[in-house]
């Protein structure tokens, strides 16, 4: 290997930020073991030294639930459209859940890495993809206790259950294109960390989740479209319990929007990470 | 002649000062810029002091590397050596992509491996093995690979009982060498190393410095930053020499090295501290004066290792009935205690209560002792024969220069660390035809 003629050897070239510069997908390729061993490694230490384990992949969308079940199902009154309340709020947490915890991982994930970053090159997109991916595994196993609510309420799922995935891509698609803008402005601005968590609470109440999108005005339904999620829930009922509040103008604006975030995104992120190592 | 495995062109890097930019809040940048929109709004007409023209002369940026330009052919092992923010690191930084250059460029070709600090992206929680896999990723091995190369790893580090045991659980030892067995089984084609060698015990170092020769011997480029001279001039076929950013000089690395050490020694031959409360010390005992001189002539006059030497201290002692006497180490250039000395035969106030106030005491290096090279001395001040009550790092620096009467015409490098004038003799006990000697030779003594 190392007697190869240099001509036939990869060059590497070395030069200040172009921002223009295109991603090296290729080279994003190489790493994906070090895609794959950093969401290992998430999930091995965000366990340690837990009791319950696993288990909180579980326990945070569960309880949600009940108390949304208690005051927004019971004692409000909300409207569930003709589905047990908690299936109806537990089918929209699952999703939720996991793109709220995979938004505050990514946005921590540069950050998190600093003593890496100063010291070891690797495509920086590797850590705020794996937070994202590393949810994915949670995602999973709040899923199957959704399957086991709906088993429990006798609901069976739609023959559209094959569109769910599609669902899931808009979700990781709006969860990374939020994370690539958060974690790099984290790195400069250490304000993101204490501004994450009251933007998803705001967000939390801008996506139907404790209610149905049929409360809000038929002419409003594409700008309410253009929080993404809104569509990513609508579409878990669809396809999950069969309801039909997801409209044409609502799913075009919000694949619109999760492209526009995903790609502006990559835009920042890419155009500031290799300052990251300076900044950290 | 083939391409260059490294090239180097006009490569500069600015930074802000404090090295790191500093990282704002929000409320910062929103105020910067709003300041600076009323700023360009009430002052358009004027011609702004603050421009982006002039931040090339701004106090505000340094130039951690200002034009340098260098080439590394395929193969060479070289050594990059100058002082602590001579640009050493930001080089090695810019050539592994952890940051970008400001101005310039570089090529390089072939896969890098770089090995900036030992052990980062361990993470404490993991086990040894897991740990093999996450740190070897993350230096941009495969999979397959490090599973080939494993046990290998593990031999090299010498962790194999505590390989399902949480890192955090290790010796910094044990742990150092597993970091350092990852890295350096990268089998890169271009080798970047930033003194890892500072750290770590000598059996440790030892091995290090045997697997860079290694990778060197098969032909692999080597980067090699460091501040041990030793190491250096061990391995390095050809030094850079950066200074302040600057490269000050390329080449064979004796001749480097030499000039190097040269213009970096600054010697320190006297200092005096007049104020008790003020001068270096504590409450127990305070340095007046030190000083080293030649023994017999000026203190200006230079010290040669034919020069018989005196060392004289002057201190205060705070303490009434204390028994306290100095003891320095004198350190040559290579980090290496030549030898330490203390007024250990009981002479002078050593072993008795002595009063408070001030005294002197004095040491003499006999001549034709010392080594040619640059001395530091470490002095320090120990109570009751067993405490160290106060120390004081590079209390003197001088030079001890060759003799140009102990040389008798040969000029190579003088070893070891002292260089006693010894007693030889030599006799001839039978002497051989064709020429009869009349009387026997009984002594013949050489001084070198």
């Amino acid at each position: 290997m190392a007697n190869k003629p240099a001509a036939l050897q990869p060059v590497t070239f070395i030069r200040p930020t172009r921002p223009w510069m295109a991603i090296d997908l290729h080279e994003l390729w190489e790493y994906r073991d070090l895609l794959y061993f950093l969401i290992w490694r998430n999930l091995k230490v965000r366990y340690k030294q837990t009791v319950l384990g696993a288990a909180w992949a579980v326990i945070q969308p569960f309880f949600t639930m009940v108390v949304f079940s208690i005051f927004f199902g019971e004692l409000a009154g909300i409207s569930s459209e003709g589905v047990p309340y908690p299936v109806f709020a537990f089918s929209a947490l699952v999703p939720w859940i996991y793109f709220a915890n995979a938004v505050t991982q990514a946005s921590n994930s540069l950050i998190e890495h600093e003593s890496v970053i100063t010291k070891v090159y690797f495509p920086r997109l590797v850590a705020p993809i794996a937070a994202v991916l590393t949810g994915v595994v949670d995602f999973a196993i709040a899923f199957a206790v959704l399957v086991v609510m709906m088993l429990f309420y006798g609901i069976v799922p739609t023959s559209r259950i094959w569109v769910l995935p599609f669902f899931v891509l808009l979700g990781m698609a709006t969860s990374l294109g939020i994370g690539l803008w958060l974690s790099t402005l984290n790195v400069q601005y250490r304000d993101v960390r204490h501004a994450v968590p009251f933007l998803l609470q705001f967000w939390l109440f801008a996506t139907p989740i404790a209610y149905s999108s049929r409360l809000v005005p038929e002419a409003w339904r594409g700008l309410y479209g253009l929080n993404p999620m809104a569509s990513v829930v609508e579409g878990f009922r669809w396809v999950l319990l069969g309801q039909g509040n997801l409209s044409t103008p609502l799913l075009v604006a919000s694949v619109f929007m999760a492209g526009i975030l995903l790609i502006s995104g990559l835009y920042y992120f890419h155009r500031n990470e290799q300052t990251f190592a300076d900044i950290l | 002649m083939s391409e260059p495995a490294i090239l180097v062109k006009d490569l500069s890097k600015r930074y802000r000062i404090g090295s790191r930019e500093p990282y704002q809040t929000l409320r910062n940048a929103i105020t910067v810029s709003v300041a600076a929109a009323f700023r360009r709004l009430s002052s358009s007409a004027l011609a702004s002091p603050n421009g982006n023209a002039h931040q090339e002369s701004d106090p505000a940026f340094i130039w951690a590397l200002k034009n340098v330009s260098f080439e590394v052919q395929s193969g060479d092992v070289v050594g990059i050596i100058g002082p602590n923010g001579g640009g050493k690191s930001t080089l090695l930084k810019i050539l592994s992509r952890i940051t970008m250059p400001t101005e310039g460029h570089a090529e390089i070709r072939g896969r890098v491996g770089s090995l900036l600090e030992v052990g980062t992206g361990f993470n404490p929680e993991l086990t040894g093995r897991e740990n093999i896999y996450l740190n070897g990723t993350m230096l941009g091995m495969r999979r397959s690979e490090i599973e080939r190369k494993f046990d290998e790893i593990v031999a090299f580090a010498e962790v194999e009982r505590f390989l399902d045991t949480p890192v955090k659980r290790y010796s910094s030892g044990m742990y150092m060498r597993l970091a350092f067995a990852v890295a350096a089984h990268l089998e890169p084609e271009i080798l970047l190393v930033d003194e890892v060698l500072a750290v770590g015990d000598i059996a440790f170092q030892k091995k290090c410095l045997g697997k860079i020769g290694e990778v060197a011997k098969d032909g692999r480029t080597v980067l090699f930053v460091s501040h041990n001279m030793v190491a250096i001039q061990s391995l390095c076929s050809r030094v850079i020499w950066l200074n302040q950013g600057k490269v000050m000089a390329e080449g064979k690395t004796a001749q480097v090295v030499f000039q190097y050490l040269k213009t970096s020694f600054s010697s320190l031959t006297e200092q005096v501290w007049a104020n008790q409360t003020t001068a270096p010390g504590n409450d127990q005992v305070r340095l007046r004066r030190v000083c080293v001189r030649p023994a017999d002539s000026s203190p200006s006059d230079p010290i040669t290792m034919r020069t018989p030497i005196r060392m004289e201290f002057e201190f205060w002692n705070l303490v009434q009935g204390a028994d306290i006497y100095l003891y320095f180490q004198l350190i040559n250039n290579q980090g290496i205690v030549a030898f330490a000395s203390s007024p250990i035969d009981g002479s002078g106030w050593n072993a008795r209560p002595s009063p408070m106030g001030l005294f002197s005491t004095q040491c003499s290096i006999p001549a034709d002792l010392l080594i040619a090279g640059q001395y530091r001395v470490l002095l320090s001040v120990v109570k009751d024969n067993y405490y160290e009550v106060y120390q004081l790092d590079d209390a003197l620096v001088f030079e001890v220069q060759d003799a140009a009467d102990l040389r008798s015409g040969w000029y190579g490098e003088m070893v070891g660390v002292v260089r006693p004038l010894l007693e030889w003799t030599t006799e001839l006990i039978e002497s051989q035809s064709p020429i009869e000697l009349s009387e026997p030779v009984d002594s013949i003594s050489r001084e070198r």
